[in-house]
């Protein structure tokens, strides 16, 4: 067990190597001038193609990108000192550089927005487990009645409807329209400066992910129970005389929420790694709002910082779903 | 298999009922009995003359098990199959059997080169090439000569695909008739086959299981092929079924002149259809014989074991019958027993057995086992006989009185063999 | 003679689907006394598997319609309540699957498993009690170091030691009927011997009535006292095991016999196949079920096979062999026509 997690950090090591590579050179063999966005900062929009050359030079991208790779992914490690504009700055480890737009550390910008999307992607997720996993049971169940077949087919019409417009629209009835109280006036507050705050704040958000996430999960959760109940082992449950309750939750369930934890794994992965509509829809500061802004400004240590972390979250919430997946099944081996 | 919301039977398919069953042919007019008894088939009759089709030697597949942990390092082998000789004459049909695990289904696949084996050779045709070592385009015009036809109906067929794209998919892989000639040949071949040449555009899901295995002995037969290999053909079919389907298989051997190497577990659904049979062990063959010999004068305990395991009708109303008990399990072929690999459950095993491993002995004009103390049941002799032969006294120490004399590795039989009551080389 | 254990009474299970009501039993009677045997034989879609698990109440009540009765020990099964038939099921009347891999949870360790089945029929013993009862009755049903693979999961058995495991589980609350559907379909056959001889033990120390489902005719033969094949969802032939096996008087039960290769009959005798395939239970045949694929049918006059379903009657040999079939003298085509072709050698023996 402990050898197949090492095993399965030092892969996701490589996979970050290669994500933080790919878009390292993109910025090297990209069509635009990487230093454009900061020669415009630091001369007030006057950039000249001199100045613009001057940048081009500081920031290393006239040397080769397999000198400056090595230094960027040191840096994470060691931290290191980065001059922009004849002036050195030191960033700490774990460095993710400067921002081109204001010359701060990267890593210190990201720390700050880290629990806003933490919070959303928790808050979300929850929700829609709690409500999907139950009501795929309940109509797993229900198979084939008319309580089942109208919530599977109202379902599958709402999970049609594009997200960034159901957002839209509850952002609109909710915000504009009803100017309901309390949740009203999204935002992400920290919930250590006002726990209601940050559960008004971001109650819009839970309930856009959990609603529209439940659709999904409903649908995933009822396909897995079907499946389940028909299974020879539920019907062996039932003929030992065991309550229903039991044969449903103990026996079924519990093979039902494999496939489900799955499909979970991966889209928790997403949802940390930034919720772009979300976020800008709902004015929450997190990392997907911010990666948006960085791409727009050309802010290459923000873009790639954001890159690796999307990897981050997605190798970590893999491996999780695969711990889990090991407890849930005896028969897996994890190697 | 039934369960609670499904309701048994076929119902995927209403549309497929007696009314347009089966045949063109023999729906039409209803058979007396004394016409069906006429298509009754009596058991496939060996041709001792015949040559070899195919012809294995000393054929190995080891699968390699990997540890866990960081570097995975292989730790082991799976023998699945390990070292087996035979022949299947042209024409003929050779019998597999032997219970799960012990590499009958593995070396139907090795023969088929959907794995290439670990060692040996396997000579295949007129001109003796050997399958074993060639690569996939060296092998390419030979897999028309060697067809598989599997157990399931239900898997083995694409769903999305029509019976006459499955059946004609052959023709067209291997280019031998233009592409206007293919429907006919796919008419023919499922009238070959019992089913409506009609139906070549419809799905397999709205065909019964046998009708299934047809399509699959269909496509199986296709290209004309030489041998087939058929990994359990009928087991997977209702009883009722499987006779149809061993009396088509039956007719098309006679008429298309194909060999078959036909592996099951069911040892009478085998002994109707093959004139010799092999009985494997994990992953060797432990005996290889004319159905006679195997069947009424089996000489190894496991193939003993075996047939007394198979409950008998005739027992009706009393009780079970006695029989040789096998204890226990099938030990692991990853770590397979020294010497002969039955003797953990072996009633007649003896200090030898676990010393030297006992070789596939021809003992009569078509008869081989492996067994130190090989005879009938009841009638084991109480010193190996294989002693003499190996050169080794009775606990199986190598004995420098005794010269080792060469034992027989003819994947065939050969004219002289060795007489267990006389305990010497005699010919016929 | 004792009352039986078991009776069914005109047993008739429907299943409505998209395509049609599925007949899948009609009209099925049978009894099981204590200490007996009975073997069901049929192929798939004949209703032996539908018509036991009706002895438990398995069937989806919301959808299966079923109809008839179904008495075990006295009690009614049929509309029996939720919670009165959870009382019986696993206690009174226990079965045991065929595929023991699929029949037993890949998730909880074996033993847990049956100690879950004798918890909750003896909701006041203490978990060790149950364990100690599960390791006592693997060890009952032959499984080496018992206290030790206990603990196991059941992808850690072999085939026949799962399938032991299943036998114990059933048996560990002393139910009076045991109905073991296909319990040795998917196993070797040295293992299967051993999985019989098992049944058979377990029968005699408990004296519990079983019920033995298979297609095998070798297996009902060397387990069965009394047999009921089955045919397009209703009984056709019932009777003593020698009587159906030696002397069967229903053209269906013959053809099986004829069908099917004996390993241990004449090397020489004929296969004769059933033509055709098994009925439609959606729109079973008019008249006898078996018709369209008899090859008696002109023997009888008057096209009666076709228009009219013949009544399960005592046949010639008296009242214990019953047969659903309008042929006059069924014994005498059996012996003088069928027997020659099929089983040559056992008429050169007699």
């Amino acid at each position: 067990m402990f050898a197949y997690i090492v095993k399965r950090l030092l892969a996701g090591i490589v996979v970050m190597l290669l994500v933080s590579l790919s878009i390292f050179l993109l910025f090297w063999y990209g069509p635009s001038e990487p230093a454009r966005a900061i020669c415009d900062t630091k001369t007030s929009q006057r950039c000249t193609p001199a100045k613009l050359e001057v940048f081009t030079e500081e920031l290393g991208y006239n040397n080769a990108w397999y000198t400056e790779f090595p230094e960027y992914v040191g840096g994470i490690f060691t931290g290191r000192d980065i001059t922009i504009a004849s002036q050195t700055t030191r960033c700490d480890a774990p460095c993710l550089g400067l921002s081109y737009k204001n010359g701060k550390p990267v890593w210190d910008e990201m720390k700050g927005r880290l629990p806003a999307t933490f919070s959303v992607a928790i808050g979300g997720a929850f929700l829609y487990l709690l409500l999907g996993v139950p009501l795929g049971v309940a109509a797993a169940r229900r198979r084939g009645t008319v309580a089942d077949k109208s919530l599977v087919s109202s379902f599958l019409v709402l999970s049609s409807v594009p997200y960034y417009l159901f957002a839209l629209l509850t952002f609109l009835y909710f915000s504009v329209l009803f100017e309901a109280p309390f949740i009203g006036n999204p935002g992400y507050v920290p919930f250590t400066e006002s726990p209601s705050g940050w559960v008004g704040g971001l109650a819009l958000a839970w309930i856009c992910l959990g609603i529209f996430g439940c659709t999904q999960y409903t649908r995933y959760s009822r396909g897995a129970m079907v499946e389940a109940l028909s299974e020879d082992y539920v019907r062996t449950a039932k003929a030992k005389g065991l309550p229903q309750r039991e044969v449903v939750y103990k026996h079924a369930l519990r093979a039902a929420l494999v496939p489900v934890v799955t499909i979970f794994g991966i889209d928790f992965g997403t949802l940390l790694a930034g919720t772009i509509f979300t976020e800008k829809i709902f004015d929450i500061d997190g990392i997907g709002l911010w990666a948006l802004l960085a791409v727009g400004q050309k802010d290459l240590p923000i873009v790639q910082a954001t890159a690796l972390f999307a990897a981050v979250a997605l190798i970590l919430s893999n491996l999780l779903v695969d711990l889990l997946y090991s407890v849930l099944d005896p028969r897996v081996r994890l190697s | 298999m039934t369960d609670v919301n499904h309701p048994p039977h076929d119902p995927e398919n209403p549309a497929v009922t007696e009314g347009e069953e089966l045949s063109a042919s023999n729906e039409e007019q209803k058979l007396t009995f004394a016409q069906l008894a006429q298509t009754g088939h009596a058991p496939t009759e060996l041709d001792p003359d015949a040559e070899p089709v195919l012809s294995v030697d000393n054929l190995k597949m080891y699968f390699p098990v990997k540890s866990s942990g960081l570097v995975r390092r292989t730790i082991g082998h799976v023998q699945a199959v390990d070292g087996i000789s035979f022949q299947v004459p042209r024409g003929g049909s050779l019998g597999l059997v032997g219970e799960s695990g012990c590499g009958k289904s593995t070396t139907g696949r090795l023969i088929t080169r959907l794995y290439t084996p670990t060692g040996g050779s396997m000579q295949f045709g007129e001109k003796k090439q050997d399958i074993a070592r060639m690569s996939n385009r060296e092998l390419k015009p030979l897999r028309r000569d060697v067809q598989m036809i599997f157990q399931d109906p239900y898997t083995s067929l694409n769903p999305r695909h029509t019976v006459g794209a499955i059946v004609g998919a052959p023709l067209e892989v291997h280019n031998v008739v233009p592409k206007n000639k293919v429907l006919p040949r796919v008419q023919e071949l499922l009238e070959v086959v019992g089913l409506n040449p009609e139906h070549y555009n419809r799905y397999p899901n709205e065909f019964s299981g046998g009708q299934r295995q047809r399509i699959g002995i269909a496509r199986a037969l296709t290209l004309n092929p030489k041998l087939l290999v058929a990994d359990e053909p009928v087991s997977a079919l209702d009883v009722s079924i499987q006779a149809q389907v061993i009396n088509l298989l039956q007719d098309l051997q006679q008429e298309f002149d194909i060999a078959f190497l036909f592996i099951a577990h069911d040892l009478a659904v085998v002994r109707h259809f093959c004139p010799e049979v092999a009985v494997m062990y994990l992953g060797k063959i432990v005996e290889i014989a004319d159905r006679e010999s195997i069947y009424n004068h089996a000489h190894h305990p496991y193939t003993q074991a075996l047939l007394s395991a198979v409950p008998d009708i005739k027992q009706a109303g009393q009780g079970r019958r006695e029989r040789i008990r096998l204890e226990g399990d099938v030990p692991s072929p990853i770590n397979p027993p020294s010497g002969c690999r039955f003797r953990t459950r072996c009633p007649l095993a003896q200090e030898i057995c676990a010393k030297v491993e006992p070789p596939l002995l021809q003992i009569g004009p078509r008869h081989k086992v492996a067994c130190h103390f090989a005879g009938e049941i009841g009638r084991h002799p109480a010193t190996p006989v294989t002693s003499g032969l190996l050169g080794v006294d009775r606990q199986g120490s190598p004995d420098p009185a005794v010269t080792p004399q060469p034992v027989g590795t003819n994947p065939g039989y050969d004219k002289q063999w060795f007489d267990l009551d006389s305990q010497q080389m005699v010919s016929a | 003679m004792s009352d039986p254990f078991l009776v069914v009474e005109d047993l008739t299970v429907k299943f409505p689907t998209e395509d049609g009501l599925v007949n899948a039993v009609t009209d099925l009677s049978y009894t099981v006394e204590q200490g007996k045997t009975l073997g069901i034989v049929g192929e798939s879609g004949s209703g032996k598997s539908v018509s036991s698990m009706a002895v438990l109440g398995l069937h989806d009540m919301r959808t299966a319609r079923i109809t008839g009765s179904i008495k075990v020990g006295g009690q009614e099964v049929v509309g029996l309540g939720e919670s009165k038939l959870r009382k019986l099921r696993g206690k009174e009347v226990a079965m045991i699957f065929q595929d023991a891999l699929a029949a037993l949870h890949p998730f909880y360790k074996v033993g847990s498993q049956l100690a879950e089945a004798y918890l909750v029929h003896h909701p006041k013993a203490s978990k060790r009690e149950a364990r100690r009862k599960a390791i006592e009755m693997l060890d009952r049903v032959g499984i080496p170091q018992p206290d030790r693979r206990v603990d196991d999961f059941p992808h850690q058995f072999s085939g026949g030691m799962r399938q032991r495991a299943m036998i114990a589980m059933g048996l560990i609350n002393d139910p009076k009927l045991l109905i073991a559907d296909e319990p040795t379909t998917a196993l070797d056959v040295t293992v299967q011997a051993q999985i019989l001889d098992l049944l058979q033990d377990l029968q005699r120390e408990f004296n519990s009535a079983v019920i033995i489902i298979t297609h095998d005719l070798g297996v009902i033969a060397e387990m069965a006292d009394d047999i009921l094949v089955m045919y397009g969802g209703r009984g056709v032939e019932k009777g003593p095991a020698k009587e159906v096996l030696t002397r069967p008087q229903m053209p269906y039960t013959w053809g099986l016999l004829s069908s099917v290769p004996d390993v241990h009959g004449d090397t020489a005798s004929k296969l004769v196949p059933i033509p055709g395939n098994p009925p439609s239970l959606l729109d079973p045949p008019t008249g006898c079920a078996f018709h369209p694929r008899c090859a008696h049918v002109d023997k009888v006059p008057g096209n009666k096979c076709v228009t009219e379903l013949p009544p399960l009657t005592a046949g010639p040999t008296g009242a214990g062999h019953l047969n659903r079939c309008h042929l006059a003298d069924p014994v005498g085509v059996f012996e003088n026509e069928v027997l020659p072709v099929i089983a040559p050698e056992l008429l050169e023996e007699s």
